[in-house]
C-alpha cells in the first residue's frame, strides 16, 4: 500500500478518538442514527405509558401498515423538497386518483368484464398510476416550463383535485373494492404469511451482503481506501439482524380467532386443542412501501437523474450551466410524485375498502412533515429516502401511540405540531454543529 | 496564428440588451487555435456578458457566432458544450452539496454497463486529475461547499480539463487564488495552449493576464475599443484603452474607440 492517498487517509483517521473512529470506519450516518434513537425513545415511552401495549407484534404490525401510504409519498416529497419545490396537492391527488380507481373497479369495469374479474385490480391500478402521472406531469409542466412557483401551483392543485374527487361521483362513497385489489391494503389476506416472509427476509440479507462485497470489490479495483473488515462485517450483521428481526415480529402476529375459525371451516381443517396459529407475515402494503423505498433510493443515488436532482438542489444555476436540462428534471420529479400518490391512493383505498372524496385530507402535511423530520432540508440539496420513511414511521408512531393512550384528537394534533417544530429545531442545531 | 487559418471562434456584431441597456453593442472578437486572448475592461464593460453569450448562458439579440468557420446555433449551455466550449465562471458554478467527483462529471457522468452511475470510476479519475492540479487535495468525499476558495477553483478548472475542451473560457480565473495556485493556473494555461486549445481569459486587472495572453481585446460600455498583439502594445497603453477608450497605434481600433 504505497498509495499516498491511502496512507494520508489513514493518518487522518488515527487523529480521531475511538467513537469518532468507529463512525468514520463504519461511515454511519449519525443523523439517521439520531432519528432511530428518537424513534426508540418514543416507542419505549409509549410502551411504559400504555402498560406494555405498544411494543406488541399486533400493534407494531398495524403501525407498519398505517405508515405505508405516507411513507410511499414521503419518498417522492424528498425529491421535490431537495429541488427547493413543495407539493401541497399530494393529499388531494391521492383522493382524486383513489376515487378514479374506485369507480373503475366498482362501476366501470363490472359493466365491461363482470364483477371480480382477475384482471380488474391491475387495470384499476394501471389507470390510477396513469392518472397520477398525468396530474403530476401537468403540475410539473406549469412549474418547470411556465415558471409558476410550485407552492402556488400545488396550492391550486390542493383545491382543484379535492373538488375533482367530489365531482367524480358527486360526493358519493364508492364501495366495495375488488377482492384482489383489496389485498394491497393489508389485513390477514393481504399479508404474505410466515414462509414467504422468511424467503423475503433471507433474500434481503443476501442482497445486503452482496452489496457490501460488491462495493468493496469496486473500491479495490481502483485501490481506494476501504472500510476496515470488522466494520463491513458489523454493518452487514446489523442490517441482516434488523431484517430478520422484523420478519420474526411480523410472523409473531397471528390471525384473529374469528378469522381462523372461518378459514378453518372454509378449508375443512379442524382446529387443534391448543388453537390454530396462522402468522400474518409481512403485510403487502408494507412490502410495497419498502420496495418503493428501495427503488427510490436506487434512483436517487445510482442514476444520472438522481444526481441531477441533488445538484439542482444545491445550486440550480450551476446545474443549468453544467448543461443539465433542469426544467425537464423538475417535470420528471412531479411525474414521479404523481405516480407515488397513485400507489399511496391504492393502498389507502384498498385498506378502507372504499373510495371516499375525503380520502387523504391533510396527508400533504403529514408527508411534508415526514420528509422534513427525516432530514430533508427546506433550503434544498439535502435529504435521504430512508430518512423520510423513518420520519413517516415516527409521525405514525406518535399518533398511533396517542390513540392507544386514549388522548383526545385536539391534544394529539397539538403534540404532533410541537414535535414537528422541535424536530426541525434540533436538526438545525445538529447541522450548525457539523457544518 | 496566421490569418489564412480559420479562426476557432469568430463572434461578429454581437448585441444584447437588458431592458433598454445595451450591455453588448455590436462587439466582434475572434480566437485562433492555441491562442490565448485576454478580454479586458472595467466592471460592467460587457466582457462577461459577451462571453456568457458564447457559453450559452445568455441568448444574443443579434450577431453571428462561427465555430471552425461554420455558423453555430448556441442558445443554451448544452449547445455550447456540444461545440467544445467549456466555461469556468467567476462565481464558480459548482453544485455545492455533491462531492468533487460528482461536480467534475456533472452533466456527463460515467456509467456502468448497467446504466447506473459509476462512482468509483469517477472518483478514480477525479483523484488523478486533482492529483495533477492540486496534489495536496484530499477531500474527495466532502461536498464542495466544505472546500476552500482555492480548492473550489481547482475543482472548476479540473472540470473543464476533464472534458477535453477545444475552447476554454476562464472568467477571472485567478481572482480567488493564492500566489502558488495562480502560478499553477499559469502553467496549466501554457500546457493547454500547446495542445491547440483556444482560451479566452476575462479579467478587469491586466496584471493578472498580460503575461499569459497572446492578444488582448478591450471592451468599454459594451463596445470593443480595440484588439492588439501583446508584443505591439505596452501595459500602459492597454490601461489607456481600458480607462479612456483610447486606441494606441499598435492596436486595431474597434467601434468603441475614441479618437
Amino acid at each position: 500500500m504505497s498509495d499516498p492517498a491511502i496512507s494520508l487517509d489513514r493518518a487522518r483517521a488515527s487523529e480521531l478518538g475511538i467513537v469518532a473512529r468507529f463512525f468514520k470506519a463504519t461511515e454511519l450516518d449519525t443523523r439517521l442514527l439520531g432519528m432511530i434513537g428518537a424513534l426508540v425513545i418514543i416507542w419505549l415511552a409509549f410502551q411504559f405509558l400504555s402498560g406494555g401495549q405498544f411494543l406488541t407484534p399486533r400493534n407494531l404490525w398495524n403501525l407498519s401498515v398505517q405508515t405505508s401510504s405516507i411513507a410511499v409519498m414521503a419518498t417522492g416529497m424528498v425529491l421535490i423538497i431537495v429541488t427547493r419545490n413543495i407539493d401541497l396537492s399530494v393529499g388531494s391527488v391521492l383522493g382524486f386518483v383513489g376515487m378514479i380507481m374506485g369507480v373503475t373497479q366498482a362501476e366501470f369495469l363490472p359493466k365491461l368484464i363482470g364483477f371480480e374479474h382477475p384482471a380488474t385490480w391491475i387495470i384499476a391500478l394501471g389507470i390510477g398510476i396513469l392518472t397520477g402521472a398525468l396530474i403530476g406531469g401537468f403540475q410539473g409542466f406549469i412549474i418547470a416550463f411556465l415558471g409558476v412557483p410550485a407552492f402556488i401551483v400545488t396550492l391550486g392543485g390542493l383545491l382543484v383535485w379535492r373538488g375533482a374527487a367530489w365531482w367524480v361521483t358527486s360526493g358519493r362513497t364508492v364501495a366495495p373494492m375488488d377482492s384482489t385489489f383489496r389485498l394491497m391494503g393489508g389485513g390477514p389476506e393481504g399479508a404474505i404469511g410466515a414462509t414467504w416472509s422468511w424467503v423475503v427476509g433471507i433474500i434481503a440479507c443476501l442482497a445486503i451482503v452482496a452489496m457490501v462485497v460488491n462495493s468493496r470489490r469496486q473500491r479495490k479495483r481502483f485501490n481506494f481506501p476501504r472500510r476496515p473488515v470488522w466494520a463491513e462485517v458489523f454493518m452487514s450483521a446489523v442490517g441482516c439482524g434488523l431484517v430478520l428481526g422484523a420478519v420474526a415480529l411480523a410472523n409473531a402476529y397471528y390471525w384473529p380467532i374469528g378469522i381462523v375459525r372461518k378459514y378453518a371451516e372454509a378449508s375443512g381443517i379442524t382446529i387443534p386443542d391448543g388453537g390454530l396459529f396462522i402468522s400474518h407475515g409481512i403485510a403487502l402494503p408494507v412490502l410495497i412501501a419498502v420496495a418503493t423505498g428501495i427503488i427510490m433510493t436506487f434512483v436517487t443515488t445510482r442514476t444520472r437523474f438522481g444526481r441531477y436532482v441533488f445538484a439542482m438542489g444545491g445550486n440550480p444555476e450551476a446545474a443549468d450551466l453544467a448543461g443539465i436540462n433542469t426544467r425537464w428534471v423538475t417535470m420528471k420529479i412531479f411525474i414521479i410524485m404523481g405516480i407515488l400518490c397513485a400507489i399511496a391512493g391504492a393502498i389507502s383505498t384498498a385498506r378502507l375498502n372504499a373510495a371516499t372524496n375525503a380520502q387523504g385530507t391533510l396527508d400533504e402535511l403529514l408527508t411534508i412533515a415526514a420528509a422534513v423530520i427525516g432530514g430533508t432540508s427546506l433550503a434544498g440539496g439535502v435529504g435521504t429516502i430512508a430518512g423520510a420513511m423513518i420520519g413517516a414511521l415516527l409521525m405514525q408512531s406518535l399518533s398511533s401511540g396517542m390513540v392507544l393512550l386514549g388522548l383526545d384528537t385536539p391534544l394529539q394534533n397539538i403534540v404532533v405540531g410541537l414535535v414537528l417544530v422541535v424536530a426541525v429545531w434540533l436538526d438545525t442545531i445538529y447541522r450548525r454543529r457539523t457544518a | 496564428m496566421t490569418s489564412t487559418q480559420a479562426p476557432l471562434v469568430d463572434m461578429e456584431n454581437i448585441s444584447i440588451a437588458f431592458g433598454g441597456i445595451r450591455a453588448v453593442d455590436g462587439a466582434s472578437v475572434n480566437l485562433y487555435p492555441g491562442e490565448v486572448v485576454a478580454l479586458l475592461g472595467h466592471n460592467g464593460a460587457g466582457k462577461s456578458t459577451l462571453i456568457k453569450i458564447l457559453s450559452g448562458a445568455y441568448k444574443r439579440d443579434s450577431g453571428t457566432i462561427k465555430v471552425n468557420g461554420e455558423e453555430a446555433a448556441i442558445s443554451n449551455p448544452r449547445d455550447a458544450k456540444s461545440h467544445g466550449i467549456e466555461t469556468i465562471y467567476q462565481t464558480l458554478a459548482l453544485a455545492d452539496n455533491v462531492d468533487t467527483a460528482a461536480n467534475l462529471y456533472l452533466g456527463r457522468e460515467l456509467m456502468t454497463p448497467w446504466g447506473t452511475l459509476d462512482d468509483v470510476a469517477m472518483e478514480h479519475s477525479a483523484r488523478e486529475v486533482m492529483g495533477r492540479l492540486n496534489p495536496r487535495f484530499q477531500r474527495f468525499k466532502d461536498p464542495v461547499k466544505a472546500l476552500s476558495g482555492g480548492q473550489r477553483q481547482s475543482v472548476a478548472i479540473a472540470r473543464a480539463i476533464l472534458f477535453n475542451a477545444r475552447i476554454l473560457i476562464m472568467d477571472e480565473p485567478t481572482a480567488a487564488l493564492g500566489p502558488q495556485e495562480t502560478a499553477q493556473v499559469g502553467e496549466l494555461i501554457k500546457q493547454l495552449k500547446s495542445e491547440g486549445i483556444g482560451i479566452f481569459l476575462i479579467s478587469h486587472d491586466i496584471h493578472d493576464v498580460f503575461h499569459l495572453a497572446d492578444r488582448v481585446a478591450v471592451m468599454k460600455n459594451g463596445q470593443v475599443v480595440g484588439t492588439a498583439k501583446v508584443g505591439d502594445v505596452t501595459e500602459d497603453e492597454v490601461l489607456g484603452m481600458i480607462i479612456l477608450g483610447k486606441c494606441p497605434p499598435g492596436a486595431i481600433p474597434g467601434p468603441g474607440a475614441v479618437n
